[in-house]
């Protein structure tokens, strides 16, 4: 299992929790698995969000492993100038 | 180091031997656009030209908000010369999302959102009877009520812009202009406000503004019926155009192809379309002659990409020591009348990214205005959150007596702090650039009457991305790069060092070529500080496979084994006594053979980039109030920051100074200014005023080098944190030059004087 950090603003489609825990070993399963567990983020993660994974902001690279002990934080899509 | 250790860490992002000796990486060689563009060689957006190309003038709404209840452009399809007309109702139905938004942007169709949104162009065979034709085309408007400033736009009676976009995460009840909310934060804000020695509050406020490019937006589009293009466009990203322009007209990407102009400044603004569709819709309807579209400087202001205005309240809590203890942002941006347009979650992200905070709460508005559609401009959201929150710890510093760079060094973040935004950094460079700037030179300088000094900390994420390049070696054993990020900042001679240094062989062996959307797999714009980060190190790792082939050639030429031979200083060596007695093979020999051993040998290298760092800077500003007239003058002006690895120090010096550039004209000129229909007043750079070079003094720049370990030569990206401090650090100067706080931008003369005479 991961530990995914969720910003504030989702608990209302997690029942309240800020920290979700999935089964995954990459950023896109990972996302997968937030939805299938809690499918009212799917708009949100639908309309695209940046993962920070173990310190490194990722905004498309859903390839991107993971491993049990990732920090993993989900952000408000980033994008450059 | 093994190809396939390598791709290990390509794939892994982290961890590249940074500490080493170069010697093409790091000097100053010349640049290699410079020639062309001293003479004029340089061939831009609007310097392109096609037999038989078409002129295009586009007509843009003169109101604010308004139904658009006919057109008639019957006179203008009459009119000499005259070859197409197209409406927003011409273009494809059916888009959602944010492909529908491009296409609202590009022709209005049933409603206009802002004083020059485009409601219908014209094709002639010239650009004056393109321009005489438009005056012919009829519109009826319905007059809508409009609101424009942020915080009007959502406070309750305000005028709906759009109903059914607002986002899910916006709590039930709030106004329909509140398009997108944001809440994140950690630790226990009430106890880290109460462990405060002195906590304070207060609103405040930037005005849009517009990344000024000096080069209008040009382009020549051509499409057949057999929906086959080209374009040829000023922008920072082809393979954006080609997506964007593909969705908006229905067309398939493969089919259009983009080639990039040299680009006259950018900043975020182009990497989104805004008039390249029509070129292409027109020559589609003028039977596929190629039609040209070059902005004028009043469609420019008016109709592309200003960044967000902002209203934002910051809360900060502080021991007598300069310790803080919290902070608490709510933030309320404006960007036009799109959704998810204003920068609110990244300028969030950035407000505290340089603290070290055991509570900090973030909360964040998204408002619609009827205003131009949003572009990126420079750190998107970050200047104006550095403004709030800078110039508020600055406020608390001045309060309890303390250095300001003492007091940013106690809490700055490091290696192994959890940001504000919740990932914990890894090697990061502030407390180095806070250091630096305390040593140089300008803080010993004295100030005299109505001078004063500020500083500021400044922060920007940095990006990776979609990446693709090639490399061919030719038969002189010089060497092409095509690479997809078009050249806004000296990516080009930087990707030629890198590319030098690891071949071992000059910089002027090596050209980089910018290449159409045809020659490599996507690429992302040169955006997000990425172009020399990105495409360097896809550069690099595609010579690295050019080597190993390189390598096996000459193990085969040698008969014996691959894993006998090296690569060092441009050839092919022997790895070591027991691999047998070979003069070295170089890369020149290699190229001359290649025929002969095999064939023409290329490397290539694609990926979603990786191991991205971020940059962090410091800034101090001297300036001059003149209390007679409230007018600022920079004295002296100084900007430390992390590059990772200066690749090329003096384009880095540029980058720095560029930003700063930008972030001064912020900080004390440049606004959107609208009368009470909300039709902008100001769309000529006589009016909206960016600084020339008479304005400002030359700006000290100190590059800091702490190597980014994901990338090979330890580079993070420079272009957009040096635009970050400056609108603090002027306001903190100006503070300490006057005694008065400024929180509203810009600061202009008339806003200094009216504070200094009214307290």
């Amino acid at each position: 299992m991961v530990e995914v950090n969720l910003w504030s603003g989702l608990r209302r489609f997690t029942d309240g929790e800020l920290v979700v825990h999935v089964e995954a070993d990459t950023v896109g399963k990972m996302l997968d698995a937030l939805i299938a567990a809690h499918p009212d983020l799917a708009p949100v993660i639908e309309a695209g969000l940046s993962v920070a994974v173990d310190g490194e902001v990722i905004t498309d690279a859903h390839h991107t492993p993971i491993r049990p002990d990732s920090e993993i934080f989900l952000l408000q899509q980033l994008k450059g100038g | 180091m093994a190809l396939d250790e390598v791709k290990e860490i390509v794939e892994s992002g982290e961890n590249y031997d940074t500490d080493k000796e170069f010697k093409y990486v790091g000097t100053r060689p010349d640049r290699p656009d410079g020639l062309d563009k001293v003479t004029g060689r340089a061939k831009y957006g609007a310097d392109h030209y096609v037999a038989n190309m078409l002129h295009a003038a586009v007509l843009r709404a003169p109101h604010a908000h308004a139904r658009i209840v006919s057109i008639d452009t019957s006179k203008a399809e009459a009119a000499d010369g005259v070859k197409a007309v197209v409406i927003g109702t011409d273009l494809p139905e059916g888009l959602t999302g944010g492909d529908l938004h491009l296409q609202e942007n590009t022709l209005a169709r049933d409603k206009v959102y802002y004083d020059g949104h485009a409601v219908a162009a014209v094709a002639a065979t010239s650009a004056l009877a393109a321009k005489d034709a438009v005056k012919l085309i009829e519109v009826e408007y319905e007059l809508l009520p409009h609101v424009i400033d942020v915080d009007a736009a959502m406070a309750e009676g305000a005028p709906v812009i759009r109903e059914g976009v607002q986002g899910p995460t916006v709590p039930e009840g709030m106004h329909p202009n509140v398009v997108n909310y944001i809440e994140f934060g950690h630790g226990d804000l009430d106890a880290g406000f109460d462990a405060a020695d002195l906590v304070m509050e207060n609103t405040y406020k930037t005005e849009a503004t517009h990344q000024g490019y000096i080069e209008p937006h040009a382009c020549v589009g051509q499409l057949g019926d057999d929906g086959k293009g080209e374009m040829w466009v000023c922008t920072q990203g082809q393979w954006f155009i080609r997506k964007m322009c593909a969705a908006v007209l229905g067309l398939e990407a493969s089919n259009l192809r983009v080639t990039p102009s040299e680009i006259g400044g950018g900043f975020g603004g182009k990497t989104t379309i805004f008039s390249e569709a029509i070129s292409l819709a027109l020559s589609r309807k003028a039977g596929g002659r190629p039609v040209k579209l070059v902005m004028t400087r009043s469609e420019v202001l008016r109709a592309t990409g200003p960044t967000a205005s902002t209203s934002m309240d910051v809360k900060i809590g502080m021991k007598n020591d300069g310790t803080m203890t919290a902070g608490k942002v709510v933030f309320r941006m404006q960007g036009g009348a799109w959704p998810d347009m204003a920068p609110t979650g990244m300028a969030l992200n950035c407000a505290f990214a340089s603290y070290d905070l055991p509570a900090v709460y973030h909360e964040g508005y998204d408002v619609l205005a009827n205003r131009p559609k949003a572009a990126a401009y420079r750190a998107p959201g970050s200047p104006m959150a550095a403004f709030a929150v800078e110039s508020l710890v600055d406020e608390m510093t001045r309060k309890l007596g303390l250095d300001p760079i003492e007091v940013r060094v106690k809490n700055g973040a490091k290696e192994g702090t959890k940001s504000s935004y919740g990932p914990t950094y890894k090697k990061i460079g502030l407390l180095e650039c806070l250091e630096a700037a305390k040593a140089h030179p300008n803080l010993a300088e004295k100030l005299g009457p109505n001078q004063g000094r500020g500083v500021a900390a400044g922060f920007w994420f940095n990006h990776g991305g979609e990446t693709s390049v090639s490399m061919s070696l030719g038969n002189d054993g010089t060497v092409t790069v095509s690479a997809g990020t078009p050249d806004i900042g000296g990516s080009r001679a930087s990707v030629a060092l890198m590319v030098a240094e690891t071949l071992g062989i000059p910089y002027d062996h090596v050209r980089v070529n910018i290449v159409e959307t045809g020659a490599l797999g996507f690429n992302e714009p040169s955006h997000g500080s990425r172009a020399t980060f990105a495409t360097g190190k896809a550069a690099v790792e595609a010579c690295n496979q050019a080597i190993g082939e390189m390598c096996r050639r000459a193990a085969k030429r040698w008969g014996i084994d691959e894993d006998a031979v090296e690569w060092k200083d441009g050839a092919v060596h022997p790895a070591g006594p027991n691999a047998g007695e070979f003069p070295p093979m170089t890369i020149k020999k290699i190229g001359q053979t290649m025929g002969r051993s095999g064939g023409p040998i290329s490397g290539h290298h694609e990926t979603t980039a990786g191991g991205v760092g971020e940059s962090f800077g410091a800034h101090v500003v001297d300036v001059e109030v003149d209390p007679e007239t409230g007018k600022t003058t920079i004295l002296r002006y100084l900007v430390v920051q992390d590059a990772g690895r200066a690749i090329h120090p003096s384009y880095v010096e540029g980058q720095y100074q560029g930003g700063a550039a930008q972030g001064i004209g912020w900080a004390l000129n440049e606004e959107y200014v609208y009368d009470d229909m909300g039709r902008l007043q100001n769309p000529i750079f006589l009016d909206y005023r960016v600084p020339v070079a008479s304005d400002l003094p030359m700006i000290d720049t100190v590059i800091i080098e702490v190597p980014n370990p994901g990338h090979p030569y330890g580079v993070r990206g420079v272009g957009e944190t040096g635009i970050t401090p400056p609108l603090p650090a002027i306001a903190n100067a100006i503070a300490d030059a006057t005694g008065r706080r400024l929180r509203h931008l810009p600061m202009t003369p008339a806003k200094v004087l009216k504070a200094i005479k009214n307290g």
